[in-house]
């Protein structure tokens, strides 16, 4: 097997970009990352990409010139992008390719994602009965963690009032304004317990990493980013996932623990070894709960870490750098690899203002998305 | 009370003795499933039966749908002016499985994991025939307060 290295990497800024087109956004990306790697589209060897509202990811090939490359389109929903840098890996590790890419990109109209469901029958019962938002599932899940483990109203608050800060230093990021944790508890409730800046929103954006064999990765950059290992997961029976119109009476661990278990077996490392973490906060309630099934602390020991700043870029564990999913919106097909991409900068120490102060030498990142998928990557330098 | 109408037949039969919902149990294994389907989700097989579901359960979490659905696919009232938050959650129907469903109860201090709940029906707005078109939800049973 070989190892691998990401040698570009390129971004298209997240939010709202009236007259361009989600695709547009990823070609951005692409040429970015291979200006980064300093090579250009004529290099690239094969493509994953995935977008879930913005065409066909391969379509893209009209626009960064015409090759004949293999591009394969990946999609599984918010962890997409898990999906395509999982396929990547997989394609250099297995020797079969030198030089290959992972794109996301998308595009999604304003307000809640509309309920794409198969219940088994011909009728949408399930949405026709106000069932089927995924913010419901976050709602329910958050509420019934918070009750087992005592995690209150305040911490989801400063989840987000972190989240906003740390976008407010992130000129990719879309929500640029930091918020207090008073004006995001009275802000609307849309799901009980999470009120409006809890969520993070349908957005746009492009991200694209170049991946080289780990051997030949000097040639493009001089400070290589080692991916150690990427791991994706379905749910298991009897995990509580989201859009599910019924759930088994026996409990069984959710995705992200399975994932986060292979990773850190598979990379040789443990939580504890982490110096910076990318974690799924499609709400606050999620980084909260999502700290702990990836292995960084005991449930119900986020209260306190919160509360002492643990998570913090100045912190012991510094979590969700780049602003996440709250501030930054969700473009589904690049979010997993907007993750990647602030990492990698993070190992670079190339973060600016907001680089983590404690020389950081090993990475991690996890995206989960429906119907119950979760994606975990590890990166060294 | 004006006739009522399923939402589908599949999952919510109106019977004279109330509202039943219908799911699937693995001759195999005894996994409970709803909607029915195929295959087990538990043992893999594939002889899955047709069953009523129990009517009968207690609250394992909660949530309140404070804003309007987008729609389609709701069928309920969308106006911003008019629309009343609703509860959603998942009832364990003991030795069966957990089915999700709305709540006829929206305060959140009248919500609490454990209570007992029990199945009823909701309107979500009429047909072309002036019937309502009904879904599923659970109602805290009578005397339980929180």
């Amino acid at each position: 097997m070989t190892d691998v290295a990401i040698v570009g990497i390129g971004m298209h800024p997240f939010g709202r970009h009236e007259g361009v087109s989600g695709m547009e956004q990823g070609a951005i990306a692409v040429r970015r990352a291979c200006e980064d790697a300093g090579i250009t589209w004529k290099d690239i060897q094969f493509a994953f990409g995935g977008s879930r509202e913005a065409g066909d990811p391969d379509r893209m090939v009209s626009m960064l010139g015409l090759t004949g490359i293999q591009f394969i389109n990946v999609s599984n929903g918010c962890a997409t992008g898990g999906s395509a840098l999982f396929s990547a890996f997989n394609a250099i590790r297995s020797g079969a390719f030198d030089i290959g890419i992972a794109i996301g990109f998308d595009k999604h109209p304003r307000g809640a994602f509309t309920p794409r469901t198969q219940t088994g029958t011909g009728v949408d019962w399930y949405g026709s009965s106000g069932l089927a938002l995924t913010t419901q599932f976050f709602g329910m899940k958050i509420n019934h963690y918070m009750q087992q483990y005592g995690i209150s109203h305040r911490s989801l608050a400063r989840v987000a009032a972190k989240a906003f800060r740390n976008g407010a230093n992130n000129p990719m990021a879309w929500r640029r304004n930091a918020l207090s944790e008073d004006e995001i508890l009275q802000s609307q409730m849309l799901s009980y317990p999470l009120t409006q800046y809890m969520f993070c929103n349908p957005g746009e954006g492009g991200v694209a990493l170049v991946m080289c064999r780990a051997d030949i990765a000097h040639k493009y950059s001089s400070r290589p980013i080692f991916l150690r290992t990427s791991v994706v997961r379905s749910r298991r029976f009897g995990s509580f996932e989201v859009t599910a119109p019924h759930l088994a009476l026996e409990h069984g661990d959710g995705p992200t623990i399975d994932a986060s278990k292979a990773a850190f077996e598979q990379a040789g490392v443990g939580p504890q070894d982490i110096d910076v973490a990318q974690l799924q906060d499609t709400e606050s309630g999620a980084e909260i709960m999502h700290m702990a099934e990836n292995g960084f602390c005991e449930h119900g020991e986020q209260e306190h870490m919160l509360a002492r700043g643990d998570t913090e870029i100045g912190g012991r564990l510094p979590v969700n750098t780049d602003g996440g999913c709250l501030a930054n919106g969700e473009p589904i097909g690049a979010s997993g690899l907007r993750q990647v991409y602030e990492n990698v900068l993070q190992l670079r120490g190339a973060a600016g203002v907001r680089q983590v102060p404690n020389d950081p030498k090993v990475a991690y990142t996890h995206v989960y998305g429906a119907p119950g998928i979760s994606g975990v990557t590890i990166l060294s330098r | 009370m004006s006739e009522a109408v399923s939402i589908s037949d599949e999952v919510l039969e109106l019977t004279a003795d109330g509202p039943r919902l219908i799911g699937a149990r693995c001759e195999d294994c005894g996994n409970y499933v709803f909607p029915a389907q195929s295959g087990c989700s538990r043992c893999t097989g594939s002889r899955m039966q047709r069953v009523v579901l129990g009517t009968q359960g207690t609250l394992w979490a909660w949530t309140i749908q404070g804003f309007p659905p987008k729609s389609p696919p709701y069928l309920g009232d969308t106006a911003r002016e008019t629309f009343k938050p609703y509860g959603v959650g998942y009832v364990t129907i003991p030795g069966e499985l957990k089915v999700e469903g709305r709540l006829t109860e929206a305060d959140p201090k009248r919500l609490k994991e454990g209570m007992r709940m029990r199945l009823v029906t909701v309107p979500l707005r009429k047909d072309d025939n002036g019937r309502d078109i009904v879904t599923f939800a659970f109602e805290p049973v009578e005397g339980e307060s929180p």
